[in-house]
């Protein structure tokens, strides 16, 4: 299975959806696509994981490099996941205290803190 | 003998091959379906450790997995044949463009973290021919 992306703007963040699995093959896709939004000025990202059926270091690796990006524009990088064997990748590498992770993409729109 | 063995170029496009294999092996095997998971995961995170340290070090070898089925356990060897010369060490003349973006740092570690955060008997080694991460889970036959 491939990734598969989709943005949308709500308000002045940017939601993008992803699917699929994300691993070393897919998750350059997703790089360029973080990196490209933050290049067309996009700094509040929302990143919708509901959709994701895998994903391993390589790819929190991006999600990293996606946050680093915005932060140096004062910009905010959150993400959307029920899943939780998604959501257990995160607390095993300690990256639910650096990523603000919400149950819907609503919440993750209003959310300002 | 390995039950099932597995040797794919050093491509990140394989390493998805890899993990489907496996999960198949290690389901017959008799490992629990709420362990599948964390053995997909684990598996796809030595194989992309493998297929990182031979392109950066211009290994035309393939990465070797090896899916062993034994009474009361389950074990997956990933083999790689990147020579590390001191631990931690890159090899001269990385491969082209690649570890140059900011966030590839550390991603070798990220995915060790990860293999010792979902894998309780995980065994590391690495020597001047190569490396390889045996793990091991328990079955319920």
């Amino acid at each position: 299975m491939d990734l598969s992306l989709s943005t949308r703007t709500v308000g002045d963040r940017t939601v993008v959806e992803v699917g699929g699995e994300i691993d070393v093959y897919t998750a350059p896709k997703l790089r360029e696509q973080l990196v490209e939004l933050v290049n067309d000025g996009s700094f509040h990202l929302v990143v919708d994981m509901e959709r994701v059926d895998f994903l391993d270091s390589t790819g929190l690796g991006v999600l990293v490099g996606g946050l680093k990006r915005v932060r140096a524009h004062e910009g905010s990088l959150r993400l959307v996941c029920n899943q939780e064997r998604i959501l257990k990748i995160f607390r095993i590498t300690g990256l639910t205290k650096v990523f603000p992770i919400h149950t819907s993409v609503e919440e993750a729109v209003a959310a300002t803190d | 003998m390995a039950t099932v063995e597995l040797r794919f170029s050093a491509l990140p496009e394989h390493v998805r091959t890899a993990r489907l294999v496996a999960a198949a092996v290690a389901r017959r095997a008799g490992v629990d379906e709420a362990v599948l998971d964390e053995v997909r995961l684990a598996v796809g995170e030595a194989c992309s450790r493998a297929v990182g340290l031979h392109q950066a070090a211009d290994v035309p070898a393939p990465v070797r997995v090896a899916l062993v089925e034994e009474e009361k356990q389950f074990s997956i060897e990933v083999g790689d044949e990147a020579p590390r010369t001191a631990p931690g060490e890159r090899a001269p003349g990385a491969g082209p463009g690649r570890g140059e973006e900011p966030e590839a740092e550390g991603e070798d570690e990220m995915g060790l973290a990860v293999i010792s955060g979902l894998v309780d008997d995980v065994e590391v080694t690495a020597g001047e021919n190569g490396g390889s991460i045996r793990m091991t889970w328990p079955t319920a036959s």
